[in-house]
Order: C-alpha cells, then structure tokens, then sequence
C-alpha cells in the first residue's frame, strides 16, 4: 500500500448537492490524506475508472437521492470487474436500516448518516485503511 | 518487474500503480523507470500552467477532446498543492474534466506536490515518461503556477502554456509569478467577461519589451483569446502548439531542451546518489558529531564539509573531480 492514503469522493446520482460531500473532502485532507474530489452527477461508470486511473485506497460516495440501491451495488460490481477489489467503499448519506445490513452485506466498509462528525468519519476511514 | 510489460502492453492498472510507486519513490519505481526508458522520447510534453482560477483544468478539457478529435491519445497530469501542515491534498481538477470519463484513449492522473525537497519537477518528470512510454502521444500537464517548484515543473515540458484570465487583480498575474519568461503560447481565458482585451495588450506591450521566453530562438509567444467554457478559440490554442512543435523541431531547439533536459536530470540523480552514499558511509552517529561540534562553534561547517570529504576517498574523489 501506499505511503500516502488516496480516496477518491465522489457523488453520484442527479442530485446536485454537493455541500456534504465538499465538507467530507476538506476534513480528509486536513486528517493528512489525499483527496480526488469529482464533483456532481458521476456514473458508476466514471467513478470505478476514475478510482482505477488515481490507484486509491477508498471511495467516499455522498448519496441523498435514494438511489442508493442501484448506485452503490453497481459500484461495487464495476470496482470487481475492474480488479479493484481491495478498494474499499465507504457511503455518507440517508440510508434506511433495512438497506444498511443490505450494503454491508455488498461489501460496503461503513455507512455514515446524516451529522455524523467529520472526526468520526475520518477516524473510521483511517481505521479501516490502515487496519490499526 | 511485471509492471512493465503490463504498462507498454496497454494496462491501465498497470500504469495507475507504477505511477504511485514512483510517487512513493521506492526502488522499485527506479528499476521500472529504467526498463521504460528506450520507450520514451515519443510524446510530445505540454505544460499548461498560471494563477489558480484562470480556467487551466477547464482548458485542459477541452484541449483533450479538441485532441480526441484528432485522434491523438492524451495523458494527463493534475498537480495540486499539498498542504504543507498536514500533508494532505484536495485534487479537485478532474470535476472539470467530466467529458473525458469513458475514452479509452485518455488518462488522467491528479497528483499532489508532496514534501519532496525540489523533488517536485523529478517526479512529474517520471509520471510523464510513463505516460509516454505507455504510448499516450500528448501529455498535458497542470499545474499552478505559483512557486518556483512550479515553475521547474514547466521547464521540463516542450511547450508551455501560461493561462492568464482577466478580473484577477490589477497586475497581471503571470508577470508577477515569473511565468511569462516561460511561456512559449499565451493564453488570455475568460475572453467572455469584461478585461480580456486589456489583458491581452498588457501581454503584448510585455513581449515588446523584451521579456520573451528563455532566451533562446526567434519564437514569440503568440497571444490567444479562449472561452473554455464553451471551446471558443481552443483550436487555435492548439494550432499554436503544433506550431511551436514544429518550431522546436526544425530550430534544433528541440534536441537542445532534451539534451539540457538530460543533463539537470542526470546531475540531479547523481547529487543523491553520492549524498546518500556518502551520508551512509559517514553514519548517522559521526553526523551527529559534527553537527553538535559546529554548533558549539568548535569547528565551522565548510571546514566540517572538507574534512568529511578528505575522510572519505570515494566521496572525495567524486566530489572533487
Ligand atoms: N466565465 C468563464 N469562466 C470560466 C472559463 N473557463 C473556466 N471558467 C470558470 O473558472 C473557474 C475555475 O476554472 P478551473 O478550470 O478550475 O481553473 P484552474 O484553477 O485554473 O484549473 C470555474 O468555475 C470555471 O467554470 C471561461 O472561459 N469563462
Ligand atoms: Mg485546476
């Protein structure tokens, strides 16, 4: 692995609210990583070749359409394909509980509701990526 | 190292990890950098650099789909700054390169600058010749013009194109940053918002005065007004490209700024070759010696370095000669 985390933040879906996942960018890269920010209105498509050309660690995906269950699965099924298996997927958003286990079940890493503190989302990412 | 067949086999995987290798500088990243190198030499290297907000990421964009057009297979390069309390980095240059997902014959990689001591121009340089080993035709390289790290990063580049906007300030920006003795194409964007045309004459009244680029050959840096926003004049920014291209090419310079290219690389690795041998050999311990002896003021650092150096023959004969 790499001296320097890398994780990739992107937004996927038609909404175009991008606040959450902005604030998220800047509390990772202030925690000492390095963050690709892609902006708005990402396909699965785009964010599993962006995540294979920048070689991260992570993607940090911020969803509030409620698309989460198409979006997410073809994610993690594009990252797969793309012999991207080891990178980990990490989900800021509403999601309902009966979709959370769903998700973990996929192979999502962890999932973040609405207010969780930037300290807690960037103390479980670096848990996760640095196994310590 | 199996990552270099995968890399010159087309391998974008491939390509994505020997770029963070050489990132990380380890060894394996040199023996790779070694076998690629009969395949490099082919691209031709483009830097696009100027104020943050000019609109480089976005010309960039739509210098690579103008390319795309062409048929031309593009890299390229995004360095942002690190910050240097944290070492973190925010890359946010690909949100304006959207069009460019799903080409096959595009590759975009966002680096930061890292803490690497003047090492900045190194490893771009490296990023680069992987690229161009991998076959990509152009590569584009951003970055913000603003220190002199930046600065060494367009050196390396064939042609550079420094982006000026108007509403920057009152100076222009490029002047202040030492950026247009560097500039081989001027490019003016934004030419949508008021200020574009005064802009472009405070260039031009600037290259009458003399402050032209490198001090070598006859090439004037033509001066080209661009709305990247919606491709306004970008085919003319890279009509001037190829022009310059063809300027190198038939000039001789071109050879001259490999060969001068060449020669900062080789005295650079050379430099941290024999410093580190030389540290090695001397050991930390000894170092430390001396360090706390120069500060006591018992002896001074330039007798301090002679003395290392007659101490050590390998170092003094590479040293000296
Ligand atoms: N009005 C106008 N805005 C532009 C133009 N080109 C870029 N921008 C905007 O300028 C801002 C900065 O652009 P960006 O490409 O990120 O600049 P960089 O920091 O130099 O890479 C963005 O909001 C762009 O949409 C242009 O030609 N006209
Ligand atoms: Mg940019």
């Amino acid at each position: 692995m790499s001296e320097r985390l890398r994780i990739l933040i992107a937004k996927p879906g038609l909404d175009g609210h991008d606040r959450g996942a902005k604030v998220v960018a800047r509390a990772l890269r202030d925690a000492g990583m390095e963050v690709i920010y892609t902006g708005l209105r990402q396909t699965p498509e785009m964010i599993v070749e962006a995540a294979l050309q920048e070689d991260v660690d992570a993607i940090g995906l911020s969803i509030l359409s409620g698309a989460h269950m198409t979006l997410i699965p073809r994610v993690i099924e594009g990252l797969r394909e793309a012999g991207l298996d080891q990178v980990r997927v990490f989900v800021g958003g509403i999601i309902p509980d009966e979709d959370v286990a769903a998700l973990e079940e996929l192979g999502v890493a962890a999932i973040f509701g609405p207010g969780t503190s930037t300290q807690v989302i960037t103390d479980v990412v670096r848990r996760h990526l640095t196994g310590g | 190292m199996e990552l270099v067949p995968r890399v010159l086999g087309g391998d974008r995987r491939a390509l994505a990890r020997l770029i963070s290798f050489i990132e990380d500088d380890g060894p394996a990243a040199r023996a790779a950098l070694a076998a690629l190198y009969p395949h490099t030499g082919r691209a031709h290297i483009v830097g696009v650099t100027g104020a943050p907000g000019t609109g480089k990421s976005t010309l960039v964009n739509e210098l690579a789909k103008a390319l795309r057009a062409q048929s031309r297979s593009v890299g390229i390069v995004a360095v942002d700054p690190t910050s240097p309390f944290t070492g973190g980095a925010l890359l946010g240059d690909r949100v304006r390169m959207r069009d460019l997902a799903g080409d096959p014959g595009i590759f975009i990689r966002s680096m930061a600058t890292r803490g690497s001591l003047g090492g900045l121009a190194q490893t771009t340089g490296d990023v680069v010749k992987v690229l161009d080993a991998a076959g990509f035709e152009v590569v584009l390289v951003e970055t913000v013009g603003v220190g002199q790290a930046e600065v060494d990063v367009a050196r390396t580049a064939h042609t550079t194109v420094v982006v000026e906007a108007p509403g920057l300030g009152d100076e222009v920006q490029a002047l202040k940053a030492g950026l247009l003795e560097i500039a081989d194409v001027l490019v003016v964007n934004k030419a949508d918002r008021p200020g574009a045309g005064q802009t472009a004459r405070a260039l031009e009244v600037t290259l009458d005065l003399g402050r032209n680029n490198r001090g070598e050959g006859d090439w004037r840096p033509p001066i080209l007004k661009t709305v990247a926003l919606d491709g306004t004049g970008v085919e003319e920014v890279l009509g001037a490209v190829a022009d310059h291209r063809a300027y190198l090419r038939e000039s001789g310079l071109w050879d001259r700024r490999e060969q001068e290219r060449v020669r900062v690389d080789l005295v650079r690795m050379l430099e941290r070759e024999l410093v580190g041998r030389l540290v090695e050999r001397v050991g930390e311990d000894a170092l430390e010696g001396w360090v706390e002896q120069i500060v006591a003021r018992k002896v001074d650092v330039y007798t301090a370095v002679q003395t290392i150096l007659k101490a050590d023959p390998a170092g003094e004969r590479a040293m000296s000669s």
